[in-house]
């Protein structure tokens, strides 16, 4: 198969990249704008060509869709070990193309319009270039040690972008906060890739994934503290993942992350790169399957179960409206997680694994969706609190619709494509373990529940006190709107499992109405709470929560875990620990030094008063001496 | 060969007056008496050499010779140490040897 | 004139010419020219050693003998590898860059560059010696002028620092020379001539007990001027009192001596000593490693900030050279040539930025990123490079000391590794800290938003040592090769 357009894919937004970064002065903002559209544009065509390509075309040989793989050397490690360059062509990452292209696309027309005016209108295109190239480069990895390199480009892209409005000192510290998070969870990825490379000699994913291949079929051979070798490496870079994809406890530089303008949130922090760690364990899902019994498949599972309930009941309470959708892309994220935890090998039992990554197509359309809305919202009232807003439906009717369907997709109403990845991963897990579907049930009702709260807080209700009238958003804002919108609504339709498989054979599911009419009722129910609580102004929520006292205090305050990652960090590591290496170093090592020179200088100045100056000093050493010797002569001479 | 005498009695005595002339070289503080102590020092050496010729070697004159060259030397040393001393009298006016410690840290 | 002693004939030329030289503009020329001379000389040894190593199979190439002293039989003997051609780069590339720097040098500008170029004599030297007693007087070259040059250009307690950082380093050298001695006089143990020259003496099986008792010697004589922990404090106030170039220069080149001869000489003439020692100096640089990280996050001054980086990076260097093996020694030597160029970027930076702003303290500068833009981009990205971030020179030259290191499977290596490791994370903090702090935020102090902008010599400089640490980034398969191929003979020894 001629890959050569696969490898263009990445390189449009890297030229863009370029470009921009480059000749900035010289380029009109305008100019820049279009260019960055333009190359996305590209690049999206090209992803649904071979999307296309490799579905319907290609298809499956011997009933298996084949992994196509072109890579190049790019460094030697040993005669063996070394690291590729490459891209890898299967289901998934063909899947990732077209939601990064598509995702992408609409946030840089979007943006268009949010940044217009903005000082650094080239710098935003230009990073946004830099991510999304970072992103395809992910996808289209073809080993660990690629898709580590990418992986931490992506990071960068995302400190530049949160950070991007600089001047503001929250927007720093969140950026710097992102990024120390994500690489201490690097740390644990770039540990687990080191011992795959040792343990098994390769970094190929190729290699690595084989059922019939050496690493998964000797896991057992090396073992460290009752778990094989191999285990710990999965765990620490599934940690890895977690740290990227904001699972508990490395979850706290998402909800500071919406520093960055909504439209960096909505492609970043919602549909691209926080699932990057679902990807990553998806990537290497044979390995967690096989390997111990897919032992750290279990932890997937649970971390993903867990964060998907915390998240949901901070999100509950939360009153500026990009956290509370931050808090939400968490629980999704947990989703997942668990449906990839949960999930099997073969055919079918791979249920799981097809739910995760359905789910994540389906979200990746809603939540940018709800993302680009709430920026609308942000555009028009400029602010992002709830208790500011109120009654927008009157002004802004296309963002009110469309913020409803996204809405109705996350809540899990049929027909819209939420309802469809949602009831799987719940038929999943129910499939694996009752805990975790029970729990995700729940969540299902929350995530309901919360987003309602939001959607009657914005556009029902009293309206807020707005000082200039606010109007709808201008074409180039609402076009992505109306567009991801149609996505939300008919993304469910495809037939997923046909496509995108653990196996990658590809299988037939069936609609289990029992769970399915037990998830949508869930969903209901949320958004029945919700109506009755927040449609109309009342008492309701407020005395509820009165009711709940510490519980709602604490959820509202997000289980105080910013403050005890504070108090760690700056008590702890940097006035104990850096502070005492400093001055550790500046008296006591330095110090030795310098005492040495000073001691040095001290006894020069004991010894000095040899030198007196007077005669009959120097004659009495003199003569003293030639005493000595004299002695000793003799001493020697007699004996 | 002074009869009756032996080497010992003499060296003892020449000891003595040699360490006469160390005691005053290092404990007098006028610059002269220093030179005096000098010389006291360098004649018991002199002694020293024609006694232990006589007594030791009485068949050769060596040690007598490089007497004559010592007594030779004492002289000139102390013209120059007075010529010194004169010279130093002019600058600091004064020839006690407490005043003369300059040459220090 | 064979090709290597040009590196110091032309060096000393430019001395012998600067000397009738009146005034600035007249003594930069003179200085830009000898450097740019020289660094086309590098780029020229390297392609002519690329071409000679698919004929010559020797360990080392373009080697010339000449006897000094026979008595001792100390030789004038120089050649190079793969190894010495990319320091020799990285040297020239820095001189130059810190000649552009140095653009504006007002006071005593004729003995300024004087002693900077007699500096990289020193160091030309030393990449290409051969002979331990050549070696050994170069690294004395190299050392020397520092004083002058941080006592009369430097800022600051300039005397006090002067003389901690001479004192130090030549204490370091009274004890690289006893191990020198300790090796010269035991180079005949199979019978025949005491020798000075590295290669012969690789051939002779020195007794055990003399390599276990030289090689801690000489490793802590050559690893004081590479940072090793505890001997690293002339660093910090060296390197903040030291004028721009001089600190580009000691922390770019200078310090990369300690472990191109911890390589060259401890660990290659005395293999039996390494593997003996190792584990205490694992335990030292390992520690260094992270300690200096640590150092680094409650510094004020950005020159602390940077000399703790140093030492932190370095430590790697060293670290990974006592792992022994060919993966970890080709990542100690692509960490010497990416660090070597990005600290001199960093201290270029600084430079910049304290000339325009008379400050070196972090909290107060800040806002940096609206006046200053070049020169706080460049900030950043140099600070992306040096926390390790893929596409730079860093990640290559970190992830093959990983994974050098992690080829050990003993426990207490895996500790060590893993404690080395971490430091990935605590660079990402003190590095996105300053840059927070200083480039980011608003605008701390009103006359800030009057300063200058990029002149065209510092850009000049700047590009010259970003472009080989994106070079290096990007596409490091020619290098490492090169490298890779250089190491087979340093292995037989230690396996």
């Amino acid at each position: 198969m001629n890959l050569n357009h696969i490898i263009l894919i990445p390189l449009i937004p890297l030229a863009v990249f370029l470009i921009l970064g480059l000749f900035y002065n010289k380029i009109k903002p305008a100019v820049s704008g279009y260019v960055g559209v333009l190359g996305l544009l590209i690049s999206t065509s090209l992803a649904f060509y071979s999307a296309y390509n490799y579905f319907f075309v290609i298809g499956k040989t011997e009933g298996v869709y084949q992994t196509i793989v072109e890579k190049t050397v790019w460094m030697n490690f040993t005669d063996s070990l070394h690291i590729d360059m490459g891209i890898l062509v299967d289901p998934i990452s063909v899947m990732m193309l077209i939601v990064v292209s598509v995702i992408s696309l609409m946030v840089h027309i979007y943006s268009r319009g949010y940044m217009k005016g903005d000082p650094g209108y080239t710098k935003y295109f230009a990073f946004l270039s830099l991510f999304t190239f970072s992103m395809y480069g992910l996808v289209l990895a073809t080993n660990l040690f690629q898709i580590y390199i990418f992986w931490e480009l992506v990071g960068v892209s995302s400190y530049l972008l949160i950070g991007y409005y600089y001047t503001k000192e929250s927007a720093v510290a969140a950026a710097k906060k992102a990024f120390v998070v994500t690489r201490f969870a690097d740390l644990g990825f770039l540990i687990g890739i080191l011992i795959i490379g040792y343990y098994t000699g390769t970094f190929d994913f190729e290699t690595l994934n084989n059922p019939e291949g050496t690493s998964i079929l000797n896991w057992a051979s090396t073992s460290f503290m009752g778990l094989s070798a191999l285990t710990w490496a999965l765990v620490l870079i599934f940690i890895g993942g977690a740290g990227k994809s904001a699972m508990f406890p490395l979850h706290i530089w998402l909800p500071d992350a919406m520093e960055g303008p909504t439209p960096v949130s909505a492609l970043i922090h919602a549909a691209t790169m926080v699932v990057a760690g679902v990807y990553l364990v998806a990537r290497l899902f044979p390995m967690y399957y096989f390997i111990e019994d897919g032992f750290a498949l279990n932890i997937v599972a649970f971390v993903g179960a867990f964060t998907a309930l915390f998240a949901a009941v901070i999100a509950i309470t939360q009153t500026d409206i990009k956290r509370v959708l931050a808090f939400s892309t968490m629980s999704q994220l947990g989703y997942m997680m668990l449906a990839l935890g949960v999930s099997g090998y073969e055919g079918h039992e791979g249920l799981g694994y097809m739910a995760s990554m359905f789910h994540l197509f389906t979200h990746a359309m809603f939540k940018a969706l709800l993302f680009l809305c709430a920026g609308s919202v942000i555009h028009a009232i400029h602010s992002n609190y709830l208790k500011d807003m109120g009654g927008l439906r009157k002004y802004m009717p296309i963002t009110n619709i469309t913020f409803l369907i996204a809405a109705l997709a996350i809540a899990g109403v049929p027909p819209l494509a939420g309802f469809w990845s949602k009831d799987e991963i719940l038929v999943a897990a129910f499939e694996h373990n009752k805990f975790l579907y029970i729990i995700g049930l729940f969540v299902a009702g929350l995530t309901a529940f919360y987003i309602f709260r939001i959607y009657f807080g914005i556009f029902w209700g009293k309206e807020g006190a707005y000082k200039n009238k606010p109007h709808e958003s201008p074409w180039s804002m609402t076009t992505p709107l109306l567009i991801l919108a149609f996505l939300s609504i008919v993304g469910g339709f495809i037939p997923f499992s046909e496509f995108i498989s653990a196996d990658q054979a590809g299988f037939e599911t069936h609609m289990n109405y029992p769970l399915a009419a037990i998830a949508v009722f869930a969903g209901l129910i949320g958004i029945g709470l919700s109506w009755l609580f927040y449609k109309k102004e009342n008492e309701l929520a407020d005395k509820f929560a009165n009711r709940l006292g510490v519980l709602f205090t604490s959820a509202f305050h997000k289980f105080y875990f910013d403050e005890l990652y504070l108090f760690v960090t700056k008590k702890i590591l940097f006035n104990i620990i850096a502070r005492s290496a400093a001055r550790f170093d500046k008296k006591y090592v330095d110090g030795t030094m310098v005492g040495i020179g000073n001691q040095t200088v001290n006894t020069s100045e004991k010894i000095k008063g040899l030198q007196s100056g007077k005669v009959q000093d120097y004659a009495f050493a003199f003569i003293a001496g030639a005493v000595v010797i004299a002695i000793i002569f003799i001493y020697i001479w007699t004996n | 060969m002074i009869p009756g005498i032996s080497i010992y009695e003499i060296l003892t005595v020449t000891s003595i007056l040699f360490f006469i002339g160390v005691y005053g070289f290092i404990t007098r503080t006028n610059l002269i008496s220093i030179l005096i102590s000098v010389e006291l020092m360098l004649n018991a050496s002199v002694v020293n050499f024609v006694i232990i010729n006589k007594y030791l070697f009485p068949e050769v004159l060596q040690g007598v010779y490089f007497s004559i060259f010592i007594i030779a030397v004492a002289a000139a040393e102390t013209a120059l140490a007075v010529s010194i001393i004169i010279n130093l009298y002019r600058q600091i006016s004064s020839v006690e040897v407490k005043d003369i410690e300059t040459m220090k840290y | 004139m064979d090709i290597l002693s040009l590196f110091i004939v032309v060096p000393a030329l430019t001395v012998l010419v600067l000397i009738f030289t009146k005034n600035l503009k007249q003594a930069r020329m003179v200085a830009l020219a000898g450097s740019l001379v020289q660094l086309g000389m590098a780029i020229n040894l390297l392609f002519s050693y690329i071409k000679e190593r698919e004929i010559n199979e020797a360990i080392m190439v373009f080697t010339k003998d000449v006897v000094w002293f026979k008595n001792f039989n100390i030789h004038y003997n120089i050649g190079v590898d793969g190894i010495s051609v990319a320091l020799l780069l990285l040297t020239a590339i820095v001189v130059l860059a810190g000649v552009f720097i140095s653009w504006k040098m007002e006071d005593l500008p004729k003995e300024f560059f004087i002693s900077l170029i007699v500096l990289s004599i020193g160091v030309y030297g030393f990449f290409i010696s051969i002979d331990l007693f050549t070696m050994f007087v170069f690294f004395e070259i190299a050392v020397i002028p520092m004083y002058l040059l941080i006592g009369i250009w430097g800022t600051g307690p300039r005397e006090f620092s002067a003389m901690k950082l001479t004192l130090m380093l030549m204490g370091a050298s009274a004890v690289l020379l006893v191990g020198i001695l300790g090796i010269y006089f035991n180079s005949n143990a199979d019978g025949g001539a005491l020798t000075f020259n590295i290669l012969e003496i690789a051939k002779v099986n020195i007794p055990v007990e003399a390599q276990r008792l030289f090689f801690p010697i000489t490793f802590i004589g050559f690893a004081v001027i590479g940072a090793l922990f505890p001997f690293h404090t002339w660093s910090p106030d060296g390197h903040a009192s030291a004028p721009t170039a001089v600190s580009m220069l000691h922390a770019g080149v200078l310090m990369k001596l300690g472990g191109y001869g911890v390589f060259r000489v401890a660990i290659f003439l005395l293999p039996e000593g390494a593997l003996h020692w190792s584990w205490f100096f694992i335990i030292l640089s390992a520690f260094g490693v992270i300690y200096g990280a640590f150092a680094a996050i409650k510094q004020t001054d950005l020159k602390y900030i940077n000399a703790y980086s140093s030492v932190s990076h370095l430590g790697l260097v060293l670290f990974a050279l006592l792992m022994l093996n060919k993966t970890a020694w080709n990542g100690a030597i692509l960490q010497s040539l990416s660090h070597g160029f990005m600290t001199a970027l960093f201290f270029a930076l600084i430079g910049m930025i304290y000339g325009r702003t008379h400050t070196r303290d972090v909290t107060k500068l800040g806002g940096l990123l609206k006046v200053i833009p070049f020169i706080s981009a460049v900030y950043v990205i140099a600070g992306l490079a040096s926390l390790g971030l893929p596409g730079f020179s860093g990640f290559v030259a970190e992830m093959n000391i990983f994974v050098g290191a992690f080829e050990k499977d003993d426990i207490f290596y895996r500790i060590a590794t893993v404690i080395a490791v971490s430091a990935i994370v605590v660079t990402a903090v003190y590095i996105l800290r300053v840059v927070g702090i200083m480039l980011m935020g608003p605008v701390k102090n009103e006359a800030y938003l009057n300063i200058e902008r990029v002149r065209w010599y510092e850009k000049l400089g700047i590009l010259l040592l970003l472009l080989p640490i994106i070079a290096i980034g990007v596409a490091p398969l020619w290098l490492s090769e090169m490298i890779l191929k250089s190491l087979d003979p340093f292995l037989k020894g230690v396996l």
